[in-house]
């Protein structure tokens, strides 16, 4: 017992000339924190079991309350770092393998932050978006790649099915299950308001859902958990998941504990059975394979649906996404290594796959020397944090991005990293009705609506800055970029110059 | 309404089918894949050997086919019945939830591969023969049946049966001592209550073969269940 104690990461600072003992914090905090000591009538915490997601903070009414960082710690060393000692000593006492939420934590270079954008001065002048058009919307999927015109000379207009978008920005797939209902309520209500797309995620879609099917993509991943004919009906287009950024190479478990009520019949299965998504699909072991399931689905649907496949951006990762172009996909889904995850073993989240940003700028560039980037829309995940970096993305080559740890940051995650727990004092990653009430939709709708809304205006913003007045004429744009702080090599992956140059 | 195959491609045939109501019968059926694809209240007869996932996300329906099968048979199938006079080639049944596979002769690698089950579907999966390596690996629900019988495999069923499993039954008919299960999974003879279960499942696929069910069910069989169905339940700390 005693080898095991870790100390605890945080502190909670109660100012005692503050506190009024209202106990609200005991009454927020699931984890139990926060204890009324009812015989010496004052408020005592146990910060052992603190996950410091600020709930506490952000509803005490007299700001008592601080949650710090303690200062009791290991014997600094810059090797062996207290994160690295304290992990040896959770798997020498359980034999467990580490699990953890949320996107890669470590300090890997974010390439976002050392990319600036340009604008223009004198020449090609800028452009107001208050007064002037300015167009966000995309449509992905393929493009024709000649122009056909009947007998009277007028184009003919016979595209592949296309997925419609007033801004390049989807909101990326989390399950039901992963998360709660009304967080799904919510990512579908605003989706529906911003004419964009939320992702079911692979846990099926709730039957109160259907009726925002158009702008809701459907996914099948491995364990094709709810997958059956009125749901690939349903929604607007079908997401194949083969990777995922959070957890490349690796398929997911939820636990029995979490597949109950609703949640286990959106799946489609048994209560208290565990919801398990192999790590491959075993009927896919090659493009071949892919492409069988791509055109499955698409004889299902009788080519109404636009098929995006996902994966995990790894190495090669340029071509792996020229098979998926190759295979009758129409959009390809690339997840950086920074993306977020409601579980996901430490090891993998932190150690297996690369930056978005390096796996965009290689798979476009690949797929033009190729000459079938027209074949594939490309939409990249994986920490788009700002209107920033869907900008640069965009400009890297991507056709539009998924954000999902941002959209969830909007309904009230406080990142504090502990889905896994099932014990989200914000109502968001939860299934305990008591939490998931927390979450009020309508306010947690016009949270998202208001994100998306100003990072669409700071989007026409920077574009305007450039002279630039479409997202198409952004799209692949890399001149519009410099790197800052990069090596030789790093820019020739991203294919962009120095800033200066 | 007769489908001639001959010169249609798998868009243009299920393009027929669903023309006529997905009433027909296929004729020289060459490998064209997907058919009958998320149809339901189909009929259809299939002459030669369709394609890979034949029925795959299936809804309701009977598909009957006078030859081969290959791969990927009723994937995700929801509802249905699949009848294959002859064998099948790998991953037959994958995530299917609901519905019947009935196979004549043998079964490639993977069948039943993450078989489910949920409310009232309960899906059910029949190898006359024998099975490849892999049966039922992740399975979580529904009935897989090795009859084992006029095969050209030696055992019953090839390597790592059952792994991953974390639900639902399988009968093999055979003593299975020369199988090796893993540690997950609980085998048993089967008893008279089994054999009482079996005989619900068995009696319409007897009579579509014309095989003599009593005679089938005197033999042997071994049942195969999981131990936990959350296998994995101690595997991981919190970090």
């Amino acid at each position: 017992m005693s080898i095991d104690f870790i100390s605890p990461e945080f502190d909670v600072s109660r100012n005692e000339s503050r506190c009024i003992k209202c106990r609200i914090c005991v009454r927020e905090c699931a984890n139990g924190v926060h204890i009324f000591d009812e015989k010496r009538g004052i408020l005592i915490s146990d910060e052992t079991k603190c996950v410091n997601c600020q709930r506490c903070v952000s509803f005490c009414p007299t700001r008592a309350l601080k949650i710090i960082k303690n200062p009791n710690g290991l014997k600094s060393n810059a090797n062996w770092c207290s994160d690295s000692v304290n992990e040896i000593f959770k798997q020498s006492s359980s034999g467990g393998v580490l699990l953890s939420s949320m996107g890669n934590p470590k300090k890997y270079p974010v390439y976002f932050d050392r990319i600036l954008i340009n604008a223009s001065q004198v020449t090609n002048p800028p452009i107001d978006p208050l007064r002037e058009p300015m167009e966000t919307k995309v449509f992905l999927g393929k493009k024709s790649d000649v122009i056909e015109r009947d007998s009277d000379g007028k184009i003919k207009c016979s595209t592949e099915p296309q997925i419609e978008l007033s801004m390049p920005i989807m909101f990326s797939a989390m399950s039901y299950g992963s998360i709660s209902y009304n967080a799904h309520a919510a990512l579908a209500r605003a989706a529906t308001e911003l004419g964009i797309l939320y992702n079911t995620g692979e846990g099926g879609l709730h039957e109160d859902f259907y009726v925002y099917g158009k702008n809701t993509i459907v996914q099948v991943a491995s364990g094709r958990f709810g997958v059956h004919e009125d749901y690939l009906e349903a929604g607007c287009a079908i997401e194949i998941k083969m990777g995922q950024g959070a957890k490349p190479g690796i398929g997911g478990h939820l636990p029995g504990a979490k597949i109950v009520g609703d949640v286990a019949k959106t799946r489609m299965i048994a209560e208290g059975s565990d919801a398990i998504s192999p790590a491959p699909h075993h009927d896919i072991y090659s493009i071949e394979d892919l492409r069988q399931l791509v055109f499955s689905l698409k004889e299902a649907t009788n080519y109404k649906k636009p098929v995006i496949v996902k994966v995990a951006a790894v190495h090669n990762i340029a071509a792996i996404a020229s098979g998926i172009a190759r295979s009758g996909a129409d959009i390809i889904a690339i997840d950086g290594f920074r993306g977020g995850t409601g579980a996901a073993p430490t090891r993998i989240r932190d150690n297996v796959g690369i930056p978005i940003e390096l796996a965009i700028a290689s798979v476009d560039q690949h797929l033009r020397n190729e000459g079938i980037r027209n074949n594939i829309s490309l939409v990249a995940g994986g920490s788009i944090r700002s209107s920033a970096d869907v900008v640069k993305a965009i400009a890297l080559g991507a056709d539009a991005v998924y954000v999902a740890s941002a959209a969830l940051i909007a309904m009230g995650c406080h990142l504090c990293r502990n889905c896994q727990s099932g014990k989200c004092n914000w109502g968001i990653a939860t299934q305990r009705a008591e939490l998931v009430s927390r979450l009020d939709v309508e306010v947690a709708k016009t949270r998202l609506v208001n994100l998306m809304t100003a990072w669409r205006h700071e989007i026409m913003e920077m574009m305007g800055g450039m002279g630039i007045n479409s997202i198409e004429a952004l799209k692949g744009n890399r001149l519009m970029l410099r790197g800052i702080g990069m090596t030789e090599k790093e820019l020739e992956i991203l294919g962009i110059s120095h800033a200066g140059e | 309404m007769t489908i001639d195959a001959a010169d249609l491609d798998y868009r243009c045939i299920n393009e027929e089918i669903r023309k006529v109501d997905g009433k027909c019968i296929i004729t020289s059926c060459l490998g064209q894949r997907f058919i009958a694809s998320g149809m339901s209240n189909i009929d259809i007869e299939i002459e030669g050997i369709p394609g890979n996932a034949l029925g795959s996300y299936l809804n309701g329906g009977t598909i009957t086919v006078h030859g081969n099968a290959q791969d990927a048979v009723g994937d995700t199938m929801n509802d249905g019945k699949i009848v294959v006079h002859g064998n099948i080639g790998d991953a037959a049944g994958y995530a299917m939830r609901g519905g019947r596979i009935y196979i004549k002769g043998d079964a490639g690698y993977r069948a039943g591969i993450h078989m489910k089950e949920y409310q009232e579907k309960v899906p059910l999966m029949i190898i006359g023969g024998s099975a490849g390596s892999f049966l039922g690996e992740y399975q979580s629900g529904g009935v897989i049946i090795v009859l084992n019988l006029n095969s050209r495999r030696q055992k019953s069923v090839g390597f790592f049966p059952c792994t991953g499993m974390h639900g639902g039954k399988v009968f093999l008919r055979s003593r299975c001592e020369d199988v090796v299960f893993p540690p997950q999974v609980i085998r048993r003879s089967a008893t008279d209550e089994d054999r009482n279960e079996l005989r619900s499942y068995l009696e319409e696929y007897c009579d579509l073969f014309s095989l003599d069910l009593e005679e089938i069910l005197f033999s042997e069989f071994t049942v195969v269940t999981p131990d936990s169905k959350n296998p994995y339940r101690r595997m991981y700390v919190a970090n």
